[in-house]
């Protein structure tokens, strides 16, 4: 299939950037849209022009590193998938496809469609652990946990952190990423311990970094490559209502 | 773990804008039981009653300013977010988003805008006038004198360009309702595996009565008075 692709170019962080077109000509339906993506490159490498910076790692669908907005969605337009795990079968011969980088104040584009994710680590090292400085490691079964909250925090724990949600939002907020994290440790006894502080640090640094606020639009929910739930928005509000004025020293 | 100091706290501001939301639909229910008795009659006795007992009551009275109080919250808050919102995508795209579950999410700054602007002249047309003085007294065959509060709606809502701009802003608090009923719930963590779809039906409900009821008045007076 032949393809016109309209990708955001930006030589780095300071420049200005733009949208760029070109021409891509006998793609397989069977390639991935990375796949498409590296074509378009060797043909621009042969022509000698720079080529289109992208994030990308296990092409697995797995890892979270690859982050495009597709046709005004983010990893495009199939539901619960990350980018490399969308392929050409799902657009037209004669398409336009419209790229774009995750955009959101903290997630600056450093180079095209690379941006710097670095805040979702900022949140993390914010309270997304649990503090255990030594010992050996622990019998598997020396804590029991029931089997629906034991899913329920590996639903939450499936996030891989790819930004999509922030990407999705009108608000570009992060409550659905910080809002998993806070939950996957919420919801064993654990993490437990540390619940009620990790929330609102969590939360002050995800407002710090200028993320915005949560309209309860649920687009995040729609663009979750792991379909992460709302319901985990919800139990942060719960978690944070609760660490703030119903029992703080709980 | 070491505490950060709590600067900003979105949740925060977000649980307080639910919880003045259901406050401020709870007052749409009784202002829209009152308005509907306008309908009733022809000399207006049973809304003139209500609006009299509304305004010498001292729980109303002071709950009215509570109710003030949460629309001043509910309004600059709403503001403050929705420009942190702004903010935090200072460039946007070039496809727009669409896969929003909620769609009048989208536009409640605007849908509140209107609500806002509508409440201002609303306040002018019947609140002020009630405070000071500046509505005729009636009389009553059985003897109550009272201030004829339902004789100016009922002259509002024979000019047509005030129905059009009543009808078009309780349409657009429609909307507003329609997102903010079931969204309150989310804000304060109130999300159910089972309750929360009838929480969204009955959001959805809530909206249409409010809205069904507060345009059928002018409509009513309109055509039929």
């Amino acid at each position: 299939m032949d393809l016109t692709l309209k990708v955001w170019r930006q030589a780095n962080a300071k420049e200005n950037g733009r949208f760029v077109e070109y021409k891509v000509k006998g793609i397989s339906s069977d390639a991935s849209f990375l796949e498409m993506m590296d074509i378009l490159n060797e043909q621009l490498v042969t022509e000698g022009q720079d080529p289109v910076a992208f994030d990308h790692d296990c092409r697995e669908g797995i890892c979270g590193a690859c982050s495009m907005y597709i046709n005004g969605r983010p990893h495009g337009p199939d539901k619960g998938t990350t980018t490399c795990q969308l392929h050409m079968r799902r657009f037209k011969d004669g398409d336009t496809i419209t790229v774009e980088p995750w955009r959101a104040k903290p997630f600056p584009v450093i180079k095209d469609l690379v941006v710097d994710r670095s805040a979702f680590d900022d949140i993390i090292q914010a309270g997304g652990f649990v503090s255990v400085s030594t010992g050996g490691v622990p019998d598997a079964n020396a804590i029991p946990i029931p089997k629906r909250k034991a899913d329920l925090a590996m639903d939450a724990a499936a996030c891989i952190g790819c930004g999509a949600c922030v990407a999705a939002c009108k608000n570009a907020s992060a409550m659905l990423f910080v809002s998993a994290k806070v939950s996957q440790f919420a919801l064993l006894p654990q993490g437990r311990v540390e619940a009620r502080e990790r929330v609102q640090n969590m939360v002050a640094k995800m407002d710090e970094l200028g993320f915005g606020n949560c309209t309860n639009t649920y687009a995040c929910e729609a663009a979750c490559p792991k379909e992460i739930s709302v319901a985990n928005i919800a139990r942060m509000n719960r978690e944070y209502l609760a660490a703030r004025v119903i029992a703080p020293n709980d | 773990m070491s505490n950060l100091r709590l600067k900003y706290a979105s949740i925060t501001k977000k649980i307080i804008m639910g919880v003045m939301g259901l406050f401020l639909s709870s007052f749409l229910v009784v202002h829209l039981s009152i308005n509907l008795l306008v309908l009733f009659d022809n000399d207006q006795y049973l809304f003139n009653q209500a609006a009299h007992f509304m305004a010498t009551n001292p729980l109303i009275q002071t709950f009215q300013w509570v109710l003030f109080l949460a629309f001043v919250v509910h309004i600059i808050l709403g503001i403050v977010l929705q420009i942190q919102n702004w903010l935090a995508r200072p460039i946007g795209y070039k496809v727009k988003g669409y896969s929003e579950q909620s769609f009048f999410s989208k536009y409640m700054i605007h849908t509140g805008m209107v609500v806002f602007i509508f409440l201002i002249i609303h306040f002018a047309n019947f609140f002020v006038k009630a405070k000071f003085g500046m509505v005729d007294e009636i009389t009553y065959p059985d003897g109550k004198t009272v201030d004829n509060l339902g004789i100016l709606i009922v002259n509002l809502f024979k000019d047509g360009y005030y129905v059009a701009f009543y009808v078009v802003s309780i349409l657009l608090l429609g909307f507003h309702l329609e997102h903010g009923f079931q969204s309150a719930f989310q804000s304060l963590g109130l999300h159910h595996p089972v309750y929360t779809r009838w929480i969204k039906a009955l959001g959805t409900l809530f909206s249409v009565v409010i809205t069904l009821g507060f345009i059928t008045i002018p409509i009513v007076i309109y055509f039929f008075r």
